[in-house]
């Protein structure tokens, strides 16, 4: 891939992933927030989120099923997104939802466990946004940087908990995302069974 | 000497812009025409005389009708709070027939024109309490359920009562079957009452709103308000009203029992089993308020319930 195609990728995803921030703002501008503008915010924020999680884990999937390494450029870029999301989530939570009231938001984190998956998913995803520069990766060497990486996996699990377990049983959105997820993981895990059999073929023989 | 942001900044002016975020919501209704998340402003209906009952009034100011009417919580239509407002043309408020029978004297239906003159219509302003922790205020048009209840002459055996919502998959596009049975509840849609919470003054036979005849988001033509107790209670679009000896299944308890139960009277002290009850956000304000015990109808209400553990009867 040309650096030109790559930087136009890029450019592409960084106009994606901020058009969501930008409809609320102008929803904001327009006084279009709906009745309940911070439950409205708080929802689209984590829908976001989740969708740009899911995106960013869609990209190896397609390199293993398709043989399409290009996508994996932007891994990165849509993980990052995908924290800016999960974080503007939780700042909407803490000031506008709850006002900095400390005490209501601990009991929540404590008790409730949709909440606390959901706070337990941003602090697995913090130390990979922190160590996602090439400097990073390089300090830590490849091999335990992806292992390192590899709890995003957990992330994303935790997150579509999260969902599932705070909207009415009624509804479907929570469990598509979730049943993504598990294609997602699912061909990963197909493969790396594939490669463990591969690698232990030769030792039969 | 340290400067903090509220030395600089006039308390108006930060109270002001707070007001501005929570309280966009009225004004975005209004100034939404198509598009975006919030529904278009609903035509404004037919008017409904009504004389104001003084006894029935709350300190604090009426919700914005643009809010109460494109925020709505009514799976006929659909799961999106949007979705009622949106779809309710679909739905056809006349003619319409509510029939009243089960454990009485004298079962019947009633036709909406006669029930919309059982009785003089009164205006009560009431809080509405959400179970998802929003409240609104809200001035209602109708007048006591007993009202309509004594005409049928309840039997001494009749010790509940059973209120079922239209089910026309035509008229309500949010009763047609989803993916798999998935993404709705079991329609119809069906709540109730014990008899002498059916029977006390407060609970209100509904067929307008600040000032007009009902919207058909909310709940069109006829249905019932039970301030004390979460919305889902106030069942909508009233085709039957059933008296019976035993307990009604109730929709919402038989989709989640253990979130739902059949008496959801609002309680600060008991928690949804996902989230606190003790608080609530009106819609329009900012910050959160408390909840009051049976919605602030304690003194009204409470007696109703005496000697019952309200913890094992949510």
């Amino acid at each position: 891939m040309t650096v030109r195609t790559r930087v136009a990728l890029k450019v592409v995803v960084w106009v994606v992933a901020l058009t969501p921030l930008a409809r609320l703002l102008y929803a904001y501008w327009i006084d279009d927030l709906t009745a309940n503008p911070i439950e409205y915010v708080t929802r689209e924020l984590g829908d976001t989120a989740i969708r740009l999680l899911l995106a960013s884990l869609a990209l190896t999937p397609l390199r293993l099923m398709f043989g399409l390494g290009w996508p994996v450029a932007l891994r990165r870029l849509l993980g990052l997104f995908a924290f800016f999301y999960v974080c503007l989530h939780f700042a909407v939570w803490i000031v506008l939802d709850h006002f900095f009231d400390w005490r209501t938001m601990t009991d929540d984190i404590v008790k409730r466990p949709w909440i606390t998956v959901g706070v337990a998913a941003l602090l697995l995803l913090a130390p990979l946004a922190a160590t996602s520069t090439t400097g990073m990766i390089k300090r830590l060497g490849g091999v335990t940087w992806r292992r390192l990486h590899r709890l995003v996996y957990v992330a994303a699990v935790l997150g579509a908990l999260h969902y599932i377990w705070l909207a009415k049983k009624v509804l479907i959105a929570p469990w598509v995302y979730a049943g993504v997820l598990a294609i997602l993981l699912g061909l990963r895990a197909v493969d790396a069974l594939r490669k463990l059999v591969r690698r232990r073929r030769p030792a039969l023989a | 000497m340290r400067l903090r942001y509220s030395d600089v900044t006039p308390e108006r002016a930060y109270l002001s812009r707070r007001e501005l975020m929570a309280g966009a919501a009225a004004i975005a209704v209004i100034g939404a025409t198509g598009g975006g998340a919030a529904a278009a402003t609903p035509p404004a209906g037919p008017p409904l005389k009504a004389t104001p009952n003084p006894a029935y009034r709350v300190a604090d100011a009426p919700t914005k009708l643009e809010a109460a009417t494109t925020y709505n919580n009514f799976y006929e239509f659909g799961t999106n709070k949007e979705d009622p407002s949106r779809l309710a043309g679909t739905l056809k408020p006349r003619p319409w027939h509510v029939q009243v029978d089960g454990l009485c004297a004298k079962p019947r239906t009633f036709d909406i024109e006669e029930i919309l003159k059982l009785a003089p219509l009164e205006e009560r302003i009431y809080t509405l309490r959400c179970v998802e922790a929003w409240s609104m205020v809200i001035p209602w048009i109708g007048y006591p359920l007993a009202a309509l209840l004594k005409q049928v002459e309840p039997r001494p055996g009749a010790k509940y009562v059973e209120f079922t919502t239209l089910k026309d998959a035509e008229q309500f596009p949010g009763q047609k079957p989803g993916f798999l049975g998935l993404g709705s509840l079991d329609w119809p849609y069906t709540e109730g009452l014990r008899l002498d919470e059916a029977m006390h003054p407060l609970a209100l036979l509904t067929v307008g709103m600040y000032g007009q005849v009902l919207p058909n988001q909310n709940g069109a033509p006829v249905r019932i308000v039970t301030p004390w107790k979460y919305g889902f209670k106030s069942a909508k679009s009233i085709v039957r009203i059933r008296l019976t000896d035993s307990e009604p299944k109730t929709a919402w308890n038989k989709a989640a029992p253990q979130e739902y139960g059949f008496y959801s009277n609002v309680n600060p002290g008991v928690d949804h089993p996902r989230w606190s009850q003790a608080t609530e956000r009106r819609i329009g304000e900012f910050r959160r308020r408390q909840t009051l015990m049976f919605n602030g109808y304690a003194d009204q209400v409470a007696s109703l319930y005496s000697g019952m553990d309200l913890k094992k009867n949510y």
